[in-house]
């Protein structure tokens, strides 16, 4: 199997397992307990490890505050802040192809009765700083923009909004699930106020996360109950996980300039390959300013689901986002949102790498797309009309 | 999700192309939707003697496609009439529930292929519907 669906999920690293494991058994105790040990150590360790996450985007440890994922982090980001500065107003400002950890929750805001203004990205994915700055008045609570796309791979200029953000004393939240552990972050230099993030994106396990929160930046709990997480966040911390994720993220920014080099130049040469050997073909997101990892394409004529489905059957594993896939009848938000044209969405294929991901992984993969590729065009009769001059 | 025979389907689709000189053509659905079903058929005494089909959509919409044709083939016209979305279904040991609409748009192709027929050979016959196309705006 050549696995290139890494922005759904990742595979967890040996290393990561093996830090792992001791928090299963020997290491057991509950972190908050105040006898000696076992608990002690696994004290220890969460905090080992709240260092690390910190480290990684230039936080402090004690900005730090560990989730059940990314989706976790982004609900209380919004209705923390929504709910602790409803003197400030009631408006809440995100884009139209935000994941769909932001989305819903902000449509759930809107019901709460907050306004929220959904901007519009361009052609690329990319949200306008300028069109930030104009959609901010005075009962702006915050914005939320996220840092990278997850289906294009786009990366908005974040530190620009950052410092936007700052200037009108408006609360800064990124989604930055698909780029932690992908491109440099600094939540200092980049002046973010609130940041998600997510494990199993990076090589660690699932069901943990983390946000960061800015030391002074006002939130209400999301989840109520016991004093961990400084209060902030009850539940009998997920030592284990909390630990791989550590291990994972350390791993992932060490040496990150050399491993962005390797997978962005397999990266493009699947993009170069892909474009000038498949025609009527079409790159979703920018060229440059994209993850290291992400491709996306729109075939013309053809649908995303039976792509999947016949790359499926010869071993390779990628994402669409086709409708037929989610099972809803129109094709992504994203692709949609960057203007492209219902019968172009459909034929959508998102392909992600990992530093696991091989040159001959690559090859394979497009020697096996192009002829799957013509093939459902031969089936197809948009194909069949544009041969006969139709289209 | 699929079963064995529509994943058979999907990977060996029967009858797909086109009739170069087909006296029914009929195609239902919309690239807006996803699927496009167009039903090619060489009709004789009445009888279907050729049926190829060409199709935009997803894996069920290819099988459906494919195992419409098998079903049609060499029927009569007014044999033809009477396959219904269900018949299709059944005949590839089910389909996952979001999927029932393409099963619904095969049933449609082959009604709009023997409308073009009835149109070109003048017959005044009026051919029902039991597609439930409430998602999308085919016309009828």
């Amino acid at each position: 199997m050549v696995y290139l669906d890494n922005a759904a999920t990742t595979k967890m690293k040996d290393s990561v397992i093996q830090s792992m494991l001791p928090f299963f058994n020997d290491n057991f105790g509950n972190a908050s307990s105040t006898y000696t040990t076992p608990g002690q150590n696994s004290r220890s360790a969460l905090e080992n490890a709240r260092a690390e996450v910190a480290k990684a985007i230039g936080a402090e440890s004690t900005e730090i505050y560990f989730t059940s994922g990314g989706s976790e982090a982004d609900n209380w980001a919004i209705k923390g802040i929504c709910e602790k500065n409803k003197k400030k107003g009631n408006h809440i400002i995100t884009t139209t192809i935000e994941h769909h950890a932001i989305l819903h929750t902000c449509e759930y805001m809107e019901k709460q009765g907050y306004r929220v203004t959904y901007l519009p990205v361009d052609e690329f994915g990319m949200v306008s700083v300028k069109s930030v700055e104009e959609a901010i008045c005075e009962d702006t609570v915050m914005v939320s923009i996220m840092f990278a796309n997850n289906e294009i791979g786009t990366i908005n200029p974040i530190g620009e909004i950052g410092a936007l953000c700052r200037e009108k004393g408006v609360i800064f939240h990124t989604d930055a699930v698909q780029a932690t552990g992908a491109v440099p972050i600094n939540v200092k230099e980049m002046n973010i106020d609130l940041l998600s993030m997510s494990s199993h994106k990076f090589h660690g396990p699932k069901g943990v996360g983390a946000l960061y929160i800015r030391k002074g930046v006002q939130i209400e709990n999301l989840i109520h109950g016991g004093a961990q997480e400084k209060g902030k966040r009850a539940t009998t911390e997920n030592v284990a996980g909390i630990v791989g994720m550590a291990t994972a993220l350390k791993e992932a920014t060490e040496n990150m300039e050399e491993k962005t080099k390797k997978i962005t130049y397999l990266r493009d040469k699947l993009i170069n390959e892909v474009l000038s050997k498949v025609p009527y073909t079409r790159l979703n997101g920018h060229r440059e300013k994209r993850l290291p990892n992400n491709t996306s394409f729109c075939f013309k004529y053809i649908e995303g689901e039976s792509l999947l489905l016949s790359l499926d059957i010869e071993g390779f594993v990628v994402s669409s986002g086709s409708a037929c896939t989610s099972g809803s009848l129109d094709p992504s938000h994203v692709l949609l949102g960057i203007g492209l044209p219902h019968e172009t969405a459909h034929g959508s294929l998102r392909a992600t790498l990992s530093e696991f991901t091989t040159e001959e992984e690559i090859d394979s993969f497009v020697a096996a797309l192009i002829p799957i590729v013509q093939r459902l065009r031969d089936m197809s009769p948009l194909y069949e009309e544009l041969k006969k001059g139709m289209i | 999700m699929y079963s064995d025979k529509v994943m058979d389907h999907f990977k060996n689709p029967r009858n797909v192309g086109e009739i170069e000189d087909a006296n029914a053509v009929g195609t239902v659905g919309n690239a807006k939707c996803g699927d496009i079903m167009k039903i090619y058929m060489k009709i004789e005494d009445d009888i279907i003697k050729d049926i190829k089909f060409k199709t935009f959509g997803c894996g069920a919409a290819v099988a459906t496609s494919s195992m419409a044709t098998e079903l049609v083939m060499g029927k009569t016209v007014d044999e033809a009439l009477t396959i219904t979305n269900k018949a299709v279904v059944e005949a590839l040991d089910g389909l996952p529930p979001a999927k029932l609409h393409c099963s619904v748009l095969a049933e449609e192709a082959i009604k709009a292929a023997i409308e073009d027929y009835y149109k070109k050979t003048g017959v005044e016959k009026k051919i029902e519907c039991s597609g439930d196309c409430a998602h999308c705006n085919h016309e009828h």
